[in-house]
């Protein structure tokens, strides 16, 4: 495999924001302009669907390496990727496109350079996932930051400033001594190589504390209990296309990098602090359940919903079997699916009402029927209704986690009593009941790009429900090789 | 063509629900009724199939989820027990639509009604032929959800809302306890598959496992925790409260979900599960008690409400309450007899209330009913069978299968089956009474109802009728026609065979001769007597109440359940959910994380601000000071 699909897929994007960046951006060429950033993000998206096709699921070794040398000696670019993080990077370029399309009249200025700043995301997303050098990992890691401080902070509400700041102190203290953890990793082992420190393994005495280090910076992008309380001011101040990315893809990246580098280079140092991530993660999952219960902002509710379902993600990750892991990998494709959807779902009736107050609306299923229905969709599937793609990846963890600990299990399984009865009353208080606001009745359907986005996330998130079988076939053989490892690490400690 | 019985059902509701406005209301209702009936039709000569050739077959569809050593494939299991499920289902489900033609005629939503009743009946056939626990759990759930959108059905109205939020997440409490028998099960046999399953279990009988701190035999746990599901599902004692308030949802849907169907899904639950709760004499007790429990409670809450549903509500919650605790004594073939019989008659009375109601132009209270049995002679006749089925009177289809229970109960020569033969007959009589006080009240006496004349009422159109002489055919002679195949000695061999799994067959004895006349006596007895309550001296009742007022508002503020739940569960989770949200994560967390943080470097540089005065003589004296205390150091370190 000559042909550099990997670095293709994550230049594709920069150039499409390149392109946009010399183009003028005016009242005229708005159409234009969005057509370009549209293209350059399907382009994209295909081409990783053409990587998916090429992508040998019968083995565990990285696939499409690309492997150059940056700074002699020290750093390579190299990139790869594997069944774990293939699906990632498919949920990337299928998100940014639906991304583009849900743009319109709510961002009314700058227009291009909220598009340039959804590119350049995706471009350090796509590297996020495939970078197999800790430190081209952290780069973008650290750089998707950048641009989703920028969405918050110009194209945000009226609190927009003080949510990206609270934005960026947070995710950006726990990044400082991932830093720090990965330039002690390469004076202990003398490469950043993930590869090769695979096979090096690290030595058992460093792994607690590069374990902790690293765990700060993905606690708080999750983010976990307690460092969550950014993503909900963060979620009401972005508009819709940055919470869709925010929710979708951005807290993919710590679920991902517990299961790369957590588990895959701290094997004795994850068995330590499972008890930790048990813990934090029941309590994600019942007291923000409760949290969400007592909403009267729609996104703040499904903010906080996102909190739980990242909670059973990395309860999942940490049972450390095969269903545990893949019911994490699967509960995160389906997240991203899902909150994307609900975000956009939210994202319509603000663009038509411009409020995001429970207690506005009330009565509407009449009004605009189709858009109850797709709605109605994604509460299910928020909720893990059989059938869905959410129940899949919440069964295969709570049923990984029974078999490890009784009592996590149980109160892990009370998250999805309360899951149902928050998104229900949510549902019933927007759609059901009687017309109170007479505005409502000014309200109309779907329109055809809306309809298109939700419809394409609405079907994934079914057959996958149905027949999760393709994504299971693609992580299986990686996760299986990774829990060996992991195994055989802890086993020869 | 197994295959079509299921997904005929989701083709109609499929059409329905997305063409239902292309097609129009009326090719909505013929499809969806046409496809079920077929899918009826078909599960007859399945059931046929069954009884005259021992078919049984396990088909594999295709694959759901495969990870690891987690197997887990959509089928359709086809034995005696799914084969009666399938009757059941398909063929209630099919009259029910027939009647929604006529029952819905007004509503301006009839594709999306039909859409959801097709929907059900999908769910509930993946629920009974399901191989393996998933499935089964994905039916359940998803008979869960048809009957949320159906009782919330009409959602202008607030209360048929709050219903409907209340079912789904009450039956997510059982199911939350169904889930964790089902990870205990993969947990223990590394399998979902209920053959493997139970091939296993005699293999673990003395397991013991910690379970949050409690030594529990492992069998013990999985049927326990199973059973909370089913206990959600079928509305028993603790997890009922949900069921009475579905009835804001249009009466054909409590007819096929609220009374047939999907309520006894709990019951057919176990049963399947036999081959577990077979080993667990705990769990079975379990069982025995909340069934009697169940039975008794809510007859006694029927006699005093006024609500015509919810009367026939409770009555199902009580009929359920029989169901189980035949099964709780051993006697899972005659649970699934009464489960049987019981769908005909209780869908009789249902959607013969709805001709009532729609006769009343949607009254429901009882109190301003009565003395019309002339104007609806053909409801009123088809309810007196429904009445005299369920009651119990002799050679009717409940006279077969509720005395089998108690007799059953009676012969297993327990402690509890003694107390739940009781209770049993009691409850017999309790039924009696209050069935007779519906009818009563419903057609005889004065006409009380002072928003209609008499003369506008009138008696529903053929396409309601008919369905309810076909149920009423079934209520008269289901019992006798099938009581040798299910509960006879010839039908536990040859029909149930490996469906139903017994540890040690059932007792072949007879109870004495005054047992099996005292219910069939107390039961002919109550009528006159109800007669006499409830027409000729209406005052007494009322006397009653009024010298027993505590009890009389015990019992109709149905034991005060709701408010318990309120008081203990509901207030507190929100309340809980507030102080998490405003203290913990905006005041502890925040406050002293981002907030806090910035809030103090401000002040920090604030107070760093005034060393910066701008005036020599200040920062002379603070050189000063700090020069002689640097001199102070010094001299104090030699």
């Amino acid at each position: 495999m000559n042909f550099p699909i990997l670095s293709s897929l994550i230049l594709l994007p920069f150039i499409g924001a390149l392109f946009l960046f010399f183009t003028r951006s005016s009242n005229d060429n708005k159409i234009t302009v969005k057509y370009v950033a549209l293209f350059t993000s399907l382009v994209t998206f295909f081409l990783s669907l053409y990587l998916w096709i090429l992508f040998d699921q019968t083995i565990s070794e990285f696939q499409f390496v690309e492997d150059r040398v940056w700074i002699k000696d020290l750093i390579n670019y190299k990139v790869g990727v594997d069944g774990i993080s293939i699906l990632f990077i498919i949920l990337t370029t299928f998100i940014t496109p639906l991304c583009i399309i849900s743009v319109n009249n709510s961002i009314k200025s700058r227009l291009n350079e909220f598009l340039i700043a959804i590119l350049i995301m995706e471009t350090f997303m796509i590297g996020v996932f495939c970078s197999l050098d800790l430190v081209v990992f952290y780069l973008f890691f650290e750089a998707g930051l950048i641009p989703m401080f920028l969405i918050i902070g110009i194209w945000g509400g009226s609190r927009r400033v003080y949510s990206a700041f609270k934005f960026f102190l947070f995710t950006l203290l726990g990044s400082v001594l991932m830093l720090v953890a990965i330039i002690s990793i390469y004076w202990i082992t003398g490469t950043t190589d993930v590869t090769q420190l695979y096979d090096l393994g690290i030595d058992v005495k460093y792994q607690n504390l590069l374990w902790l280090a690293f765990f700060s910076s993905f606690a708080v992008k999750t983010p976990m209990w307690p460092v969550h309380t950014w993503l909900p001011d963060a979620h009401v101040e972005a508009p819709t296309a940055g919470s869709v990315l925010l929710a979708a893809i951005l807290l993919k990246m710590a679920g991902y990098g517990f299961i790369r580098f957590s588990l895959g280079l701290f094997p004795s140092a994850s068995e330590v602090f499972t008890p930790l991530i048990y813990t934090l993660s029941v309590i994600a999952i019942i007291f923000t359940s409760l949290i969400a219960l007592m909403q009267e902002d729609m996104k703040k509710l499904i903010a906080y919903s996102s909190v739980a379902h990242m909670g059973f993600v990395t309860l999942g990750i940490f049972t450390i079997q095969q269903q545990g892991i893949e019911g994490s990998i699967i509960q995160m494709i389906s997240h991203g699916l899902v909150s994307a959807a609900l975000f956009l779902c939210v994202g319509v009736v603000y663009d038509r009402m411009h409020s995001r107050l429970i207690t506005t609306y009330g009565g509407i299923v009449t009004i605009i029927p189709k858009y109850a229905v797709l709605f109605m969709l994604f509460t299910l599937a928020a909720l893990g209704l059989p059938g869905t793609s959410g129940f899949v990846g919440e069964f295969l963890i709570l049923m990984a986690a029974f078999k490890d600990n009784f009592l996590v299990a149980v109160l892990a399984s009370l998250g999805v009593i309360i899951g149902a009865a928050y998104m229900l009353w949510l549902y019933k208080r927007v759609i059901f009941g009687k017309l109170i606001n007479t505005e409502l009745k000014k309200m109309i359907d779907l329109n055809r790009s809306e309809a298109f986005t939700l419809t394409c996330l609405a079907i994934p998130t079914l057959y996958f429900g149905f027949y999760p079988e393709p994504l299971i076939n693609t992580i299986e053989v990686s996760i299986n090789d990774l829990i060996n490892k992991y195994n055989y690490n802890v086993a020869s400690k | 063509m197994e295959i079509s019985i299921i997904a005929l059902p989701l083709i109609a509701a499929i059409v329905s629900g997305f063409f239902g406005k292309l097609i129009g209301d009326r090719n909505s209702e013929i499809v969806t009724s046409l496809l079920v009936s077929i899918s009826a039709i078909l599960s007859v000569l399945v059931l046929y199939e069954v009884i005259v050739n021992q078919y049984e077959e396990n088909i594999i569809i295709a694959k759901w989820i495969n990870s690891g050593s987690l197997e887990v494939n959509w089928s359709m299991k086809i034995d005696a027990l799914s084969a009666v499920m399938l009757v059941v289902v398909t063929l209630i489900s099919a009259l029910v639509h027939i009647y929604s033609i006529g029952y819905m005629s007004h509503d301006p939503h009839k594709p999306r009604f039909m859409a959801y009743l097709s929907l059900f009946t999908f769910a509930m056939l993946m629920l009974v032929t399901a191989d393996n626990f998933i499935q089964l759990f994905f039916g359940w759930e998803g008979v869960g959800l048809c009957s949320y959108f159906l009782i919330g059905f009409w959602f202008k109205k607030e209360t048929a809302n709050a219903a409907a939020i209340k079912a789904f997440v009450v039956n997510r409490v059982g199911d939350f306890g169904f889930a964790l028998g089902i990870f205990l099960i993969f947990y223990l046999f590394g399998t979902v598959n209920y053959t493997e399953v139970f091939d296993q279990i005699p293999t673990i009988i003395d397991e013991k496992l910690n379970f949050l701190g409690i030594r529990i035999n492992a069998i013990d746990l999985i049927c326990i925790l199973l059973f909370i599901g089913a206990m959600g599902k079928s509305a028993q004692i603790f997890l009922h409260t949900w069921l009475p308030d579905a009835m804001e949802g249009p009466t054909p849907v409590s007819a096929l979900i609220h009374a047939a169907t999907m309520v006894t899904a709990g019951v057919f639950l176990v049963v399947r599960c036999s081959p577990i709760y077979e080993y667990s004499d705990l769990a079975l007790n379990i069982v025995t008690i909340i069934g009697m429990s169940t039975a008794f409670f809510a007859a006694s809450v029927a006699l005093v409400q006024t609500d015509i549903k919810k009367i026939i509500a409770y009555s199902t919650c009580s009929q359920l309450g029989y169901m189980f605790f035949a099964a709780g004594v051993g006697a899972y073939n005659v649970a699934m007899f009464h489960l049987f019989t019981h769908a005909f008659f209780k869908a009789l009375l249902f959607l013969g209330s709805g001709s009532v109601i729609h006769a009343f132009k949607d009254e429901q209270n009882i109190n301003n009913m009565g003395g019309v049995w002339r104007r609806l002679p053909y409801t009123y006749t088809l309810m007196i069978i429904g009445t005299l089925a369920l009651t119990g009177f002799p050679l009717l289809s409940g006279f077969y299968s509720k005395d089998a229970i108690i007799e059953f109960a009676y012969l297993s020569g327990t402690t509890t089956g003694y107390y739940a033969a009781g209770i049993g007959i009691f409850t017999a009589f309790l039924t009696s009474i209050y069935s007779w006080r519906l009818m009563f009240k419903t057609f005889h006496g004065q006409y009380n109802n002072k928003e209609i004349k008499i003369d506008e009422t009138h008696e529903s159109p053929l396409v309601m009728i008919i369905p309810l002489v076909i149920l009423s055919i079934g209520a008269i002679f289901a019992g006798f026609v099938f009581k040798d195949l299910f509960i006879g000695y010839e039908g536990v061999n040859n029909f149930w065979k490996e469906s139903i799994f017994f540890l040690e067959p059932l007792s072949a004895d007879h109870p004495p001769l005054w047992f099996l006349l005292l219910t069939p006596t107390l039961v002919i007895l109550s009528i006159p007597l109800a007669y006499y309550l409830f027409v000729k001296n209406k005052n007494l009742p009322n006397q009653m109440a009024s010298i027993n007022k505590p009890l009389h508002e015990f019992l109709l503020n149905k034991w005060y359940f709701d408010e318990i739940y309120d008081v203990l569960i509901v207030n507190p989770s929100k309340k809980i959910g507030l102080f998490l949200w405003k203290f913990f994560d905006l005041k502890l967390i925040d406050g002293l994380g981002p907030d806090g943080i910035a809030s103090m470097i401000k002040k920090f540089s604030f107070k760093a601000n005034k060393f910066q005065s701008g005036y020599i003589y200040q920062y002379a004296f603070i050189m000063l000071l700090g020069f002689s205390a640097f001199l102070t150091f010094l001299i104090i370190r030699s």
